[in-house]
């Protein structure tokens, strides 16, 4: 089956990310590079997303189009990126999902193929 | 001769969860065998009563479950030659049930729709039988079981037993949900008596199914233990009248002392394994409670420090609380009062927090303050079979 993993990133994991020394903040991305080295045979697909404040969102209203800045969840939790993978069944995208070492928030949901 | 309506619910108890687990085995279909079960038992509450019950009722069940298949499945070839093949009794598979708990309590689905689903798929529960024991109209149940086997098939959600690595986690949510299922049948004092029974029944019998096919998971021993503790006291909570009896009044005599022992063993067999977790620990406290000849021979002094342990692994607010009651037996009424102090902010809508409050404030001589908490116990609880129910729950019935 194939799912997406949708990754969300907090205001928390933002700070801890930021408050990282150069090396520690190298040793987190290392550690993203190696888990899709390690999945590399289920992602079909992936996709990091640019920062919230580089969003622009287009909202159809009795049909004119209105555009306005920012995403249009406004919270803090942001999707960051998300991955495509083909698998058995969910408890295999779930075991993919818990050893990602990203951002803590992850939705995982079924895709047509 | 047993009414055919008792026959039917050791039939369906005995047999349903393998019935269905042999459907899904083959179809592939986890809705689909559902329906097919749940359908064979509604027949037979309408036909055996008539017709008497049939003299294999088991296979009487798989029948109608397969022939209703077929029609259902008339236009599907597939599904139609793997019904055929299908033979009853199924061949022996003891892991086929456990997968489909599993199956029903997986983590993704809620935890309400984990328990409707265990009780009607396991435990063979029709829909106005699972919603008259949980007090929830029959439209809510039938909703939440057709939105949880949509997720399964939808979502993609396998029916097997979890790895290893998985197994911990998952294995939580079953057992959750088989204590659920038997504290509902065991404290409920509202609703029909008969099917609070069968729930604490079917809770019994799923923990020593799980015991018997996963026999080095030491929680699952814990889990066993404690609900057997809880089933041999039983007899002795509720007076003539039925009212519940508190346990320092109950009559001991009446306890099932060699299920007692049993338990007992239970727990040393789980505590072998070095793995503590907190349904071993509850049920040695139970132990504690159970193996005392009286109430004076309690062991409060094993009983605070496995409460102490539990909080370690499970810190809750009102584990505190019954371990504050402990207290008062081992070092006096004031110990207790002031380990209260520190839960009044978690526990201050929680009607037993006042109760025990107000018990304890009595004993310390402020009857002034005893009596304002036990107003706000009172206000917390307009229900007097609620009030009933929770006394009981507080004084570990």
């Amino acid at each position: 089956m194939k799912y997406v993993l949708m990754f969300a990133e907090t205001a928390q994991y933002a700070e801890d990310l930021a408050a990282m020394s150069d090396p520690e903040r190298q040793a987190a991305y290392d550690e993203v590079g190696r888990w899709f080295a390690d999945n590399a045979a289920r992602i079909t697909h992936h996709v990091h997303l640019r920062p919230p404040h580089t969003a622009t969102t287009m909202r159809k209203v009795d049909g004119h189009a209105e555009v306005t800045d920012g995403p249009f969840v406004e919270g803090k939790e942001i999707v960051s990126g998300f991955v495509e993978a083909e698998v058995a069944d969910l408890d295999e995208a779930l075991a993919m999902a818990r050893s990602w070492p990203g951002c803590p928030i992850i939705e995982i949901r079924p895709a047509d193929a | 001769m047993s009414r055919p309506q008792d026959e039917l619910a050791r039939v369906v108890r005995d047999h349903a969860g393998r019935l269905a687990a042999s459907l899904v085995h083959l179809l592939g279909d986890f809705s689909a065998a559902e329906d097919l079960v749940q359908d064979a038992i509604e027949a037979a509450l309408r036909r055996w009563p008539d017709e008497g019950v049939p003299d294999r009722p088991d296979a009487w069940l798989f029948t109608v479950a397969r022939n209703r298949g077929l029609d259902v499945l008339r236009r599907q070839v597939r599904y139609r030659e793997k019904l055929t093949q299908l033979q009853w009794p199924a061949p022996e598979a003891p892991d086929d049930r456990l997968r489909l708990l599993f199956t029903c309590c997986h983590p993704a689905l809620p935890r309400q729709a984990q328990v409707a689903l265990t009780l009607r798929t396991i435990c063979g529960l029709t829909t106005p039988q699972i919603a008259a024991a949980f007090l929830v109209p029959e439209s809510t149940v039938a909703q939440r079981i057709t939105r949880a086997k949509r997720k399964i098939t939808e979502a993609g959600i396998p029916y097997r037993i979890p790895s290893d690595a998985e197994l911990p986690e998952r294995l939580n949510e079953v057992l959750t949900v088989v204590y659920l299922l038997y504290n509902e049948g065991y404290l409920s004092s509202t609703g029909d008596g008969a099917w609070s029974r069968r729930l604490a029944e079917d809770a019994e019998w799923l923990a020593s199914s799980l015991a018997w096919t996963l026999p080095r998971e030491p929680e699952v021993i814990g889990l066993l233990a404690l609900i057997r503790l809880h089933q041999a006291r039983a007899s002795a909570r509720f007076d003539a009248d039925g009212r519940i009896v508190l346990l320092p009044d109950q009559d001991r005599a009446r306890w099932d002392h060699p299920a007692i022992a049993e338990a007992g063993q239970l727990i040393a067999r789980a505590a072998a394994f070095g793995r503590p977790g907190p349904y071993q620990l509850q049920a040695a406290i139970v132990a504690c409670h159970a193996e005392a000849p009286r109430w004076e021979d309690t062991d409060w002094a094993q009983i605070v420090v496995l409460y102490d342990m539990l909080l370690a692994l499970a810190p809750s607010p009102v584990t505190r609380l019954n371990r504050a009651i402990a207290l008062r037996y081992l070092a006096g009424p004031e110990a207790a009062v002031r380990e209260l102090d520190g839960l009044a902010e978690h526990l201050d809508r929680y009607p037993l927090f006042h109760a025990t409050r107000a018990e304890l404030l009595r004993a310390v001589g402020q009857p002034e303050e005893a009596r304002e908490a036990d107003r706000r116990a009172l206000d917390l609880t307009a229900n007097p079979a609620q009030r009933a129910l929770l006394e009981g729950r507080i004084s570990w019935t």
